[in-house]
């Protein structure tokens, strides 16, 4: 008990003597927060698009306004010519082209049948998936529209009206959506980077060789060293979870404490993925680099900015593997649903034995005698 | 093993893969001995230190130090010795005090003991005004001395020096080299790797090791008259030249 108390306030005189952690530590939540909750957004608003409007009649006309008069779309620049027109999606000027052929109004008085036709940039393949959701959207109700109002085809098309009703976050706010999923970034960070490099760092400068040959126990070093970052981690969550709540009024249905409880399980999970890349590397540089590789893997497959369901089943059998994916999970479920304690307790215990495997491997690994 | 060992190796071998560092050594180190482990670089030193320290499992052999098994007992070794490598070992981001402090509770002593040793090494090393500096702010000189000290503040059997004057002027030397005799004169046993041979010539005995053997062991004086020569700087080059 001893041996671990004095490595203890070793391992904190180290760390809060080291210029950097304490800024680190307060603005790191802070900027990320700040930035990430209000920049990574799934909505799209403000994309400009160009007209191609070929009939100019009432309908076409009616329908370019249906896109203006929304929140979504700015009209660029209206021509006569698709060719012209697609020099706007090479400057940037414009990601969507609606085209109205000739004949538009007509056919569809005729013959109750006629097209536009959506030119969509994709290079970003999920913003284009998202801009052609918009303008479908606004189409088919322009469509229903004048289905009603014109006595063309009375009831010849039925038309089934879907209402929607937004549940656990009414307002789409992603504000509310993001900050559960940096909070998961953040103390995975501090869990996985800062303990592991830590460690690593004695094997750097070589005092690891003056601590091997100490009556050291395995345990006493391993605890005395990662007890520090378990704390950190825990109060920088406390800390994140605060400034998520009273600074951008994210909801909170659940119990914070059913937060605190998950995340103290979870931290032995990325100490110990700290710990195993310590014991298989040889200096800083290589941690950072491994470390590193897991975690953007593990980040973006985590459902913190794309949905999981989204991905293709393979990635989603991985994804069930991921620990941030279950943490960020059950924080959402937690703020936004209020789930209870009989909720989570699948994640629990999830938690649990990959703590249980991911630490035995480290500890293993982790030897004072080659 | 004699009653009068402390540290006893036969035969003892360390291989990494088809190298071999340290190839069927034997040797004795009477207790109180200023034991001189010499050898050019790669003669396999270090690896023999490491072996006996409890760093490193040796391939094949047989050792036992202050009375404990290489193999089986390394974390009996590991607090009866005291070790300063040539790396060094204390942390630069830590003050005199703190070092001494976390060394000290490391190997057990209570907190009123860990208080004493701090003021009495302060006190010996004269470094009452760096009492609260980083330890990145001394000179080598210093943080030499007082990784010395450091090594053996839970008064151990034996300590083991590897190189530990290396990159220090000789008047540092000189007082590092009293240091070790005080040790001695305590009984404590130093086993001491060194490239300097006016070193080797303080040792009670010294063993020079050639390519993973031990080429000659003895008092530095019977070295000297048996290869004819009149310092251990020239029994050295005798020595070490086939290697080169």
């Amino acid at each position: 008990m001893r041996t671990i108390l004095v490595i203890l306030k070793k391992e904190f005189l180290q760390i809060f003597r080291n210029r950097a952690m304490i800024p680190l530590i307060v603005f790191m939540p802070l900027f990320q927060l700040l930035i990430l909750s209000n920049a990574a957004t799934y909505e799209i608003k403000n994309i400009k698009f160009n007209v191609v409007d070929l009939d100019q009649s009432y309908f076409s006309r009616e329908l370019v306004s249906k896109f203006t008069a929304s929140n979504y779309f700015i009209l660029n620049e209206s021509s006569f010519s698709v060719e012209k027109s697609l020099e706007s999606f090479k400057t940037y000027d414009a990601r969507l082209i609606v085209y109205i052929p000739k004949n538009f109004e007509r056919d569809f008085r005729t013959s109750g049948k006629s097209e536009v036709q959506f030119l969509i940039n994709a290079e970003d393949a999920s913003a284009a998936g998202i801009i052609n959701n918009y303008a479908v959207n606004i189409t088919r109700q322009y469509n229903s529209e004048i289905v009603t109002k014109s006595s063309v085809i009375p009831e010849k098309t039925s038309l089934i009206n879907i209402n929607y009703s937004n549940w656990y976050n009414p307002e789409l706010d992603y504000t509310t959506y993001m900050v559960p999923g940096i909070l998961v970034a953040l103390v995975t960070l501090i869990g996985s980077f800062l303990s592991g490099m830590n460690i690593v760092k004695e094997k750097e400068l070589g005092t690891i060789e003056q601590l091997n040959v100490t009556p050291i126990k395995k345990y006493q070093f391993i605890i005395g060293k990662l007890l520090p970052f378990w704390i950190i981690g825990i109060a920088e969550l406390i800390f994140g979870l605060n400034l998520g709540l009273y600074i951008f009024g994210v909801p909170l249905l659940g119990s914070p404490f059913l937060i605190l409880l998950l995340a103290s399980v979870y931290m032995f999970v990325v100490l110990g993925i700290g710990l195993l890349i310590s014991t298989v590397t040889h200096t800083q540089q290589q941690a950072m680099f491994i470390a590193w590789f897991f975690m953007v893997l593990f980040m973006l497959m985590g459902g913190i900015f794309t949905p999981v369901e989204s991905m293709p089943d393979w990635a989603q059998t991985i994804a069930y593997f991921n620990p941030i994916a279950k943490f960020n999970g059950a924080m959402r479920m937690i703020m936004l649903k209020g789930s209870q304690l009989k909720d989570v307790v699948p994640v629990l215990n999830f938690f649990a034995v990959y703590a249980v495997i991911i630490m035995s491997l480290a500890v293993w690994r982790y030897r004072k005698t080659e | 093993m004699g009653e009068n060992h402390i540290i006893s190796v036969k035969d003892l071998t360390k291989k990494f893969g088809s190298f071999t560092a340290v190839d069927k050594i034997t040797f004795d180190v009477r207790p109180g001995e200023i034991f001189g482990f010499l050898g050019a670089n790669g003669a396999g030193k270090t690896t023999a230190m490491r072996m006996l320290c409890g760093l490193s499992i040796p391939t094949s052999g047989k050792a036992t130090v202050a009375g404990f098994d290489v193999y089986r007992q390394t974390e009996s070794i590991k607090k009866n010795i005291g070790y300063m490598s040539q790396k060094f070992s204390l942390y630069e981001d830590l003050t005199v005090k703190e070092n001494i402090d976390f060394y000290g509770g490391v190997y057990g002593l209570s907190r009123e003991r860990r208080k004493e040793k701090t003021e009495f090494l302060i006190d010996l090393l004269k470094i009452e005004e760096a009492r609260n500096k980083l330890i990145k702010s001394l000179p080598l000189g210093w943080k030499q001395k007082l990784a010395f000290s450091i090594a053996i503040i839970h008064e151990p059997k034996i300590v083991f020096l590897d190189e530990p004057t290396g990159g220090v002027d000789p008047i540092t030397r000189r007082q590092f080299w009293d240091m070790i005799y005080e040790a001695a004169d305590r009984n404590v046993t130093v086993f001491v790797t060194t490239h300097y041979m006016d070193e080797a010539e303080y040792c009670s005995r010294v063993s020079m090791m050639v390519d993973g053997r031990i080429a000659a062991l003895d008092k530095p004086e019977k070295l000297k008259e048996q290869f004819g020569v009149g310092t251990m700087h020239e029994v050295f080059v005798k020595l070490a030249r086939p290697a080169a």
